[in-house]
């Protein structure tokens, strides 16, 4: 969809001045998110006379706490390069959860087990994924639909319309607080802390952002182009599984559509995050500040008191202007 | 200007950068007159004819066709309507349409009720009067197709007429893809439409093809035009010598001493792919350039080597092999990332301290190259694309020479750089090679040929030609390229 | 040369037999799922059991319509479903009471979406960021016009969606109707040409002197008003109007044109392919409730099918999709 700019040969010395200043905006949008995400978080209790600041802001980190997970996962599969997207995030969800609560039956001495098994599951799941693409020759948008259809089934099969409940473990870890400071949030920071190494500093995310943005240049550079996009989309299966796994402890047990708002907030993290949809980059802390926008707006278009159709409305404005007007990344 | 040129230009220029493709060039053409236009590659062929059909501006020069001064800013459009066609080397035909559909787009005339019937009567007796029993399926997409009927399409659509004049047909490479018997038609059809007064400039590396075809032969030699002549009378071994006569006298290369040259330590010993094509052997230490016009399959054959040495030093997990891409911007740079970055690439795995890698260790190993390749930039933080094209093809160099890999590939990869970051490339390459790293150099610049100990010389998809020492003369590489000695 | 002897020797004719092939692979699809449901419960194969089959298929036949006008351009829409519920929600308030006010809001509706097009193409964004944030405005639009589902269409479109045409049922008639009215302006008006060009090769299109603008604008609008058509038919089938009703038609609507031989490439699509893609898909679920499929599995074989037809394109064409 989006064709790189061909520079023609020999006139690297006139690009140079504008190519100096898109390297300093580099990131700003992902930056952005946080400013506009602070900036809703300061009206948000402005607008209550000055309460319930910390209130505001650790709701609105549990729940982008699940957004990140996904769109950290999404991200991987979007870095890889242009046409890639993983639709199936809310169906591995939705299945790792029936299968990993199903198993528990409950228990807290089954929770590392199952924990093990939803992570095998979205580990499988995204090699599916990838092996209809690499094998079929589908688009990854297509094979990942499809794949999703599968999944959705086999998660109706295992648990039908009930709802399944967790572990109380499983429901206490993930609302517990240590000090008044909630913990799951910071684990998934540390997610967060640790993706943002593997991108920059191990050589999987080298070679996957030099994937993302030449295919045939990485090819050249004797990158297993195969071999990392394979890697990417179980990454990202088994993020999908992580979060269907903690969002049935959050919200009392795995249910049949538990996962539907995350196919749209998964892409639109990673975007608004810093990253190009054409490939090649990875901003795992600006996912953060996109998920903290999305949840912030909506905790604040709550308070105002608006309609439901306002806030979405809204929220759509929000997304189309900072895309349209946000500075581009190098990527675009 | 002679008032009775079909086509007049004068003194174009146009400059890429720093290179200048046109250094203010004089072509004429007179009505049905057949010109050849021939030249080894970056001569600047194809700039003209781009500018001539608009899909290049010229910097400055005289432009009129038919007697009417064309200025400032020439489309392709207007080209069409003056009556001015073009046949692209890579051709402009829409491969998820029908060749009936593609006759379409080149004509708004064709449209309303029966449009389809029009057009296919109309591209039906063109490829019927240029290539009879052509057996092309009109309704076949142009995707469907093999190669050599798509040329047949795009020539045929090129001499269709509706509403504007047919005055002269730019013919790149036209017969590239054809069969003999094709190529023969299209050569006898290109002599009627000159006899009924359409001109047509053909480009090719098919030399009997020119003097056979063209009434007058134009040769260029960077961005010039250092030759035209009535073809009548001319031998190949003349057009020969006409491409290669400014040629300036430089050193002959290097006698190698024989030490390493045996059989049994090759890097690579690949069989050609028929009787006709010749097995490639490279030893350690040595530098073997793939010569000949650009595109004859010189880089399809790098690559197939490069994939296959890969391949066999996967399992390693250190490639025993590197490759310079020549084409920077798609297939070389990574262009979101910084020079640092971009040199590393390659190397990450001897990085690596544990599961990280290492600032330290990439931060020598940057450091020691951009002192080493003369980088000029103030920090390798910079963005790649922040640097000029030859330094940006030093990084690339940087990237392979730092790897592990015994054999490196290079792709054409000085194309569009200065002439001082070639000499020093050059030396470090022979300083490398020195020490027992083996290159395979694929070169469409004559000079750099120089550089090689012994090179292969490529002709439609076969190495058809094996030169060495002494015997790397310009001459005898224009000669092999052009089919001067094979088959004549 | 190999292929000048192919070309000489006449041998042409096995160019167009895989292309024929990839052509009928949807109907033979839709084909292999009737003769499944003939053999199981032959009475369906009567004017009303039709009309029940096929019902809901009228409304995703002109979404995918749509959509593929969309993909024409190589890009992707995933506002479809969303805005196809928007004008239900229109037309189930408003068409019935106040008319005009009905027209306006969704002349405006599609020249938004006609701006949303152009900002896309003139700022080079990624549509599938802009498209799902669309779908977010598309959606509140709805919800602010029609809270919860609701709201009554008018009379007359009831009427006509209840409407028992001779010979064949409505949404049978209208498959035909548009498969051809949809070939005809793709694929055989001369304009149409230039369309599907201008997606897989804009710079030979442009360089013939065609101007790419008026060519996208044309493809957008086209777009906004067939997803205008299926939300219209929509709530005349389900007689109210529901923001939530139709999310289903993004990803169903790209299926569609997929399974009928499109491809993401740009300029690669076909109307009588979509469409019948389309009623394929709106059968799956029918198929497998008559099989005996249990409904758990429906969804998954749905998933499975769309495997199974395009790996036969795979086999069959050895193309990129």
């Amino acid at each position: 969809m989006i064709v790189p700019d061909t520079v023609p040969r020999g006139t690297g010395q006139p690009l140079k001045g504008s190519l100096k200043i898109l390297s300093r905006l580099r990131g700003a949008r992902g930056a952005l998110g946080f400013a506009v995400a602070a900036l809703l978080w300061i009206a948000t209790f402005a607008y209550a006379g000055g309460q319930g600041a910390g209130a505001t802001l650790s709701t609105a980190l549990a729940f982008a706490a699940f957004g990140v997970i996904v769109g950290t996962g999404q991200m991987l599969v979007i870095a890889s390069g242009s046409g890639n997207f993983d639709l199936s995030i809310p169906s591995v969800m939705t299945l790792a959860a029936y299968i990993s609560m199903g198993l528990m039956h409950g228990q807290d001495y089954r929770l590392a087990g199952g924990f093990a098994v939803a992570l095998a599951v979205g580990a499988v799941a995204g090699a599916l994924n990838f092996l209809a693409i690499a094998a079929l020759r589908l688009p990854p948008m297509i094979a990942t639909l499809a794949w999703s259809f599968v999944f959705q089934s086999l998660a109706m099969n295992l648990g039908g319309e009930a709802t399944i409940k967790p572990p109380a473990l499983l429901s206490e870890f993930t609302v517990f607080r240590l000090g008044g400071v909630q913990v799951m949030p910071l684990f998934v920071m540390a997610m967060t802390a640790v993706m943002a190494v593997v991108v920059k500093r191990t050589v999987f995310g080298r070679h996957l952002l030099a994937i993302g943005q030449s295919e045939r240049g990485a090819r050249l550079a004797g990158i297993h182009v195969t071999r990392v996009r394979l890697y990417s989309y179980m990454l990202c299966g088994i993020a999908a599984a992580v979060a269907g796994f903690l969002l049935s402890g959050f919200t009392g047990g795995a249910a049949l559509n538990m996962g539907d708002t995350y196919m749209m907030e998964s892409v639109a993290v990673v975007v608004l995050g810093g990253a190009s949809v054409a490939g090649g980059e990875a901003n795992p802390i600006g996912i953060w500040g996109a998920a903290l926008f999305f949840n912030l707006l909506a905790i604040l278009l709550n308070t105002f008191g608006l309609d439901a159709g306002v806030r979405l409305l809204l929220t759509g404005i929000m997304v189309v202007l900072i895309v349209a007007v946000a500075p581009r990344t190098a990527g675009d | 200007m002679v008032p009775g040129d079909l086509i007049a230009m004068d003194s174009i220029r146009k400059a890429f950068g720093a290179v200048h493709a046109l250094a203010g060039v004089d072509f004429h053409v007179d009505r049905g007159e057949v010109v050849g236009l021939i030249g080894h590659n970056g001569a600047g062929k194809s700039t003209l004819m781009n500018v001539l059909f608009g899909t290049t501006q010229r910097d400055s020069g005289r432009f009129h066709i038919a007697g009417r001064e064309i200025a400032g800013a020439f489309t392709p459009h207007q080209a069409h309507e003056a009556g001015i066609r073009c046949v692209f080397q890579e051709l402009s035909l829409c491969e998820n349409l029908d060749v009936v559909e593609n006759t379409r787009i080149l004509h708004r005339s064709l449209q309303g009720i029966g449009w389809r019937r029009r057009a296919r009567r109309l591209i039906a007796d063109q490829l019927d009067a240029i290539f009879p029993g052509h057996g092309i399926a009109l309704k076949a997409r142009i995707a469907d197709l093999p190669i050599g009927a798509r040329q047949m399409v795009e020539i045929a659509r090129a001499f269709t007429v509706t509403d504007a004049p047919l005055r002269c047909v730019i013919l790149d490479e036209p017969t590239s893809s054809l069969g003999h018997e094709a190529t023969r038609q299209f050569l006898a059809f290109v002599r009627q439409a000159a006899g009924q007064g359409v001109a047509a400039i053909v480009i090719s590396h098919r030399l009997d093809e020119i003097l056979n075809v063209c009434d007058r032969v134009v040769v260029m030699v960077d961005g010039r035009v250092v030759a035209q002549q009535r073809s009548e009378g001319l031998t190949r071994p003349d057009l020969v010598a006409m491409m290669g006569s400014i040629e300036v006298p430089r050193a002959v290369a290097k006698a190698r001493d024989g030490s390493h040259d045996q059989t049994r330590d090759r890097v690579i010993d690949a069989p050609g792919r028929d009787a006709h094509d010749l097995p490639i052997h490279l030893a350690p230490g040595e530098i073997i350039g793939f010569a000949g016009l650009d595109g004859h399959g010189q880089r399809e054959r790098m690559r197939a080597l490069f994939h296959a040495g890969l391949k066999a030093s996967r399992d390693r997990h250190r490639p025993a092999v590197a490759y310079v891409a020549g084409d920077r911007q798609t297939e070389g740079v990574f262009r979101i990332w910084s020079i640092a970055d971009n040199l590393t690439i390659g190397t990450l795995p001897s990085l690596c301290r544990g599961p990280l890698i290492s600032a330290a260790a990439s931060r020598s190993l940057v450091e020691g190259w951009m002192a080493r390749m003369k980088v000029k930039t103030d920090s390798a933080d910079r963005p790649i694309l922040s640097l000029s094209g030859g330094n940006q093809q030093k990084v690339l160099f940087a990237r392979a020479l730092a790897s592990d890999a015994r054999t490196v590939f290079l792709d054409d990869p000085m194309r569009g750089v200065d002439v001082g970051t070639k000499v020093e490339v050059y030396r470090l390459i022979r300083a490398e090679a020195a020490q027992g790293r083996s290159f395979v150099w694929y070169a469409t610049e004559l000079d750099e040929l120089t550089n090689c100990d012994r090179i292969y010389v490529f002709r439609e998809g076969r190495a058809v030609e094996h030169l060495e020492g002494t015997d790397i003369r310009q001459d005898r590489i224009l000669a092999a390229s052009f089919g001067g000695m094979v088959n004549a | 040369m190999p292929e000048a002897a192919i070309l000489n020797s006449g041998s042409h004719s096995l160019w167009p037999r895989r292309e024929t092939l990839e052509t009928a692979l949807p109907f033979l699809a839709l084909l292999v799922m009737l003769g499944i449901i003939f053999a199981v419960r032959p009475t369906v194969f009567s004017y009303f059991g039709l009309t029940l089959l096929f019902k809901l298929a009228i409304p995703l036949m002109f979404a995918a319509l749509s959509q593929m006008l969309i993909i024409n351009l190589g890009e992707i829409d995933l506002s479809n479903g969303a805005f196809v519920g928007l004008v239900t929600c229109i037309v189930a308030v408003y068409l019935e009471k106040a008319p005009g006010h009905a027209v306006l809001l969704l002349v405006g509706t599609v020249l938004v979406y006609v701006a949303v097009g152009w900002l896309i193409s003139v700022r080079k964004l990624p549509s599938i960021v802009v498209t799902l944030g669309m779908s977010f405005v598309w959606l509140g639009c709805a919800i602010i016009i029609l809270p919860a589902p609701g709201g009554h269409s008018p009379a007359w479109l009831i009427d006509a969606m209840r409407w028992k045409p001779p010979l064949m049922p409505l949404p049978l008639w209208t498959a035909l109707g548009i498969a051809v009215i949809g070939h005809w302006a793709l694929k055989s008006s001369s304009y149409g040409i230039v369309l599907r060009g201008a997606g897989a090769n804009p710079k030979s299109v442009a360089r013939a002197g065609w101007s790419l603008v008026k060519a996208r604008l044309l493809l957008y609008a086209g777009a906004a008003l067939l997803a205008v058509i299926a939300g219209l038919f929509l709530s005349g089938i389900t007689t109210s109007g529901d923001p939530n009703v139709a999310p289903g038609y993004t990803m169903l609507g790209v299926g569609a044109v997929i399974l009928g031989g499109g491809t993401f490439n740009g300029g690669v699509v076909s109307p009588i392919g979509t469409v019948v893609g389309a009623l394929t898909l709106s059968l799956a679920s029918s198929v497998l409730s008559f099989l005996q499929v249990a409904p758990v599995w429906q969804i998954g074989a749905q998933g499975l099918i769309l495997f199974l037809v395009l790996a036969g394109r795979v086999l069959i064409g050895g193309r990129r999709l």
